[in-house]
């Protein structure tokens, strides 16, 4: 009976304590912890350059994560805002809306480049789709059927890639990168090697050949990496002919121990991703609740801050850690968006 | 044993056969092998533990030594208050230009033309952008100070002061480090000049989170931790030991008493992330406390920490031999009196123990603060257990994840930190047992 007075007695006193408290303060983030660093300078800078506003905290977590708790409802305790590296689904609009968040803003802070990247002691890799899909796919085509996979080395896939055993370090699948893998690259090189066809005409059903297309192998020359790309870059230095997948700016801040492969023949860099060369990138987004703006001190210019050009700009702390910077209209575009209130 | 008196028998009739084998030299060799298993299970761990310990300190000793930049910084009214108007504008201070001061202070320094912008700004990029915080609160503090010119340690910007700890290979071609071939040169003129060196880092302690590796420290993450601690310290201790002594001393022994001991031994083994799903639906979505707060972070740990404390605390309990209890209850103590005027301060060390190392290991735990929104970026202090606040694991766990060079040997600094405050309590623990153990 004791512990249960004493824990009643507990909840009670805190709850009395919560209550209490002050309004919040402090503006909360969540989210894609692909977003989290840019977040961070941001949320930084912010504390520095808006001394009456405390610092906002960033949580990560990943994405969906995100976006679920920002899907929780209206109201001080819950996040204002989710960071995400892809678009909100419709589920979670709908989710949200069913939890009373009927105001969603969507802001686009930019561009992020996934890149592929080796071991710097290895020869420069030229890459193109089909070359990772025939690699990495759980079934390719041979001699005109499809068959489970049968390459073991790249220089079998394509002559022009180095003699060496097949192991590919790629995202795995709670990771927002891993859908733009799939979809720039694993379907891209399904339909430019041809398999497509070949699946299409066993499969009538397109989603389903859509999904057989970029079904990863599974005999352990592709391993998914769930940690983030410290892990990556672990394996690569563990076992160096093999290929990664990085976020650019990762691979910016570590290009003296990484080799990047280009792909069509392109590398990547943040002037080929924002002019669309570069063909594997992705926008950034971040996700406000409208009617917490005006509440929580310090919202609306926290959201202002972040999408001024002194931050999400060409020549901004963002771009320099690695984030592609969206072009002068569409960023002009994304401030009066905002500006306007315009929702989801 | 029926046959060991038969060889005595023997002996008087067949004295040359009397030595019966009775397996000795098998019995030998196995315990001779069983030895050798476990001195080598001993070496193995040991072995393990000193990898760890090496790559810890070998990574991570550097962290607690920082890059500075010693410059004579010129408070310059033209830039901080270029209209005079700080006396009535306080937010002018607050808002002026402050990290100009350092980048000029540098360019003259290193004798650069201040037109030619590209070397500027390659300069300019060789201190950290936390001078701007750092300059403010100089002139805040004191704005006598504008219009003079005083020597001021600032942190050198992360890469060069991975550049100076031979952390980044300077080899590889320029094009490919973060670290430009004009800035090195700079560095080491610097480093000649005295002007930059390396010092003992107490920015690690006290920092909170940044962006930028040499303003990032463990200050936030100590003190989010320490409040978790007390928390748990001040919940968990009178309730494991109520619930104990409960348990223990007046419960009676059936079956409900022993469910609740069975629930008790299985909550000690539930994967702590359980508990931080509890603390999400219970305390932050159901009781409407503050996410981030050490407050629901050491109410988690609390709930976790619980079975450990109530498990040693009747261990100790029951060690305490029942002739103690017959005495004193034989002299006419009531059961009350009994307990806390005798078997409690003989358990006590015991109790202390068990607590300390609950303690410790609440300390470590990342898993249960994911969900309640404790692994945040956090910059600002909390002023109390309700604001946002992160832990010491956690903020190894962050550390882990960037990109920068820097991080790296932070995340073991980090490391090696939390180690040292884990050391520290479980030699707390040893030398409360021995100070007041008592042997019977």
């Amino acid at each position: 009976m004791k512990v249960l007075k004493l824990t009643v007695a507990a909840l009670v006193a805190s709850a009395a304590f919560a209550g209490a408290a002050a309004a919040r303060d402090q503006i909360q983030v969540a989210g894609s912890s692909t977003v989290l660093p840019y977040a961070k300078i941001v949320a930084e800078s912010f504390g520095e350059a808006f001394p009456d506003f405390k610092t906002p905290v960033v949580e990560s977590g990943g994405s969906s994560a995100g976006l679920k708790e920002f899907c929780k409802g209206v109201g001080e305790d819950t996040i204002d805002i989710a960071n995400s590296s892809r678009k909100i689904k419709d589920s979670e609009i709908e989710a949200c809306k069913a939890a009373g968040v009927t105001e969603i803003q969507e802001i686009k802070i930019g561009y992020d480049g996934i890149v592929f990247a080796t071991d710097s002691g290895n020869a420069d890799i030229a890459l193109k789709p089909e070359h990772l899909y025939k690699a990495l796919a759980a079934e390719v085509v041979v001699d005109g059927k499809l068959a489970a996979n049968p390459y073991k080395k790249w220089s079998e896939v394509d002559a022009s890639l180095p003699d060496a055993e097949i192991a590919a370090y790629i995202p795995g699948e709670k990771h927002g990168t891993r859908e733009v893998f799939e979809e720039k690259i694993l379907a891209t090189g399904c339909k430019a090697a041809g398999a497509l066809d070949v699946i299409k005409a066993a499969i009538s059903d397109e989603k389903a050949a859509a999904k057989k297309c970029v079904a990863v192998r599974k005999d352990g020359l592709a391993v998914d990496i769930d940690g983030d790309y410290t892990e990556t870059l672990a394996r690569i230095a563990s076992n160096k002919s093999g290929i990664g997948v990085f976020g650019l700016s990762f691979y910016e801040n570590n290009a003296d121990k990484l080799k990047v492969a280009t792909v069509n023949g392109v590398a990547p860099s943040t002037e080929t991703i924002a002019s669309g060369e570069y063909p594997v990138s992705r926008p950034l987004f971040f996700y406000v609740k409208k009617a917490h703006l005006g509440v929580i001190p310090g919202l609306k210019e926290y959201v202002e801050f972040f999408v001024d050009d002194q931050m999400i700009g060409p020549d901004g702390p963002l771009a320099e850690y690695g984030l592609v910077a969206a072009p002068d209209a569409e960023r002009e575009e994304i401030r009066k968006a905002f500006e306007a209130g315009n929702l989801l | 044993m029926t046959d060991v008196a038969s060889p005595t028998v023997r002996v008087s009739t067949r004295p040359a056969e009397s030595r019966r084998d009775i397996g000795i030299k098998r019995r030998y060799a196995a315990e001779r092998r069983f030895r050798a298993y476990g001195i080598s299970a001993i070496v193995i761990g040991l072995f393990f533990l000193a990898v760890l310990l090496w790559s810890v300190v070998s990574k991570g000793y550097t962290a607690f030594q920082q890059t500075t930049i010693t410059l004579p910084i010129e408070f310059s009214e033209k830039v901080i208050d270029p209209k005079n108007e700080r006396a009535t504008d306080p937010k002018r201070l607050l808002t002026a230009n402050y990290p100009v001061l350092a980048r000029d202070a540098l360019v003259k320094q290193l004798g650069i033309d201040p037109k030619k912008r590209p070397l500027v700004k390659q300069a300019n990029d060789m201190i950290s952008d936390s001078v701007r915080t750092q300059l403010r609160d100089i002139v805040v503090a004191d704005p006598s100070v504008i219009g003079k010119t005083i020597p001021v340690t600032l942190l050198a910007d992360a890469n060069i002061d991975s550049a100076f700890k031979r952390q980044i290979d300077l080899s590889v071609e320029e094009s490919k480090r973060k670290v430009k071939d004009q800035q090195v040169a700079w560095m080491n003129e610097l480093a000649e000049a005295g002007v930059l060196k390396k010092s003992f880092n107490t920015g690690i302690f006290s920092f909170g989170a940044s962006s930028r590796p040499e303003a990032a420290g463990v200050g936030v993450a100590l003190v989010g931790s320490a409040y978790m601690m007390l928390i748990v310290l001040v919940l968990s201790l009178p309730i494991g030991v109520a619930a104990s002594i409960y348990l223990e001393e007046f419960a009676p022994k059936n079956r409900l008493t022993d469910l609740i001991e069975v629930n008790i031994n299985n909550l000690a083994a539930v994967p702590s992330i359980v508990y931080g799903l509890l603390g999400l639906a219970v305390f932050v979505n159901f009781a409407g406390m503050p996410r981030s707060a050490a407050l629901v972070g050491g109410f988690v740990l609390t709930l976790m920490t619980l079975p450990t404390i109530i498990i040693a605390t009747r261990a100790s309990l029951k060690a305490v031999p029942p002739s103690i209890r017959s005495a004193a209850l034989g002299l006419g103590a009531s059961k009350m009196q009994t307990i806390f005027h005798h078997v409690l301060p003989l358990a006590m060390p015991g109790i202390l123990t068990g607590t300390i190392i609950g303690l410790a290991h609440a300390l470590g735990e990342t898993a249960p603060l994911l969900l309640i929104g404790m692994v945040a970026f956090v910059v600002d202090y909390p002023g109390s257990p309700l604001e946002p606040s992160t832990a010491l694991p956690v903020q190894i766990y962050m550390w882990a994840n960037e990109a920068e060079r820097a991080f790296v040997e932070r995340t073991s600094g980090a490391i090696i930190i939390l180690l040292i405050f884990l050391v520290i309590m479980n030699l707390g623990a040893i030398l409360l047992r021995r100070r007041f153990e008592r042997r019977w």
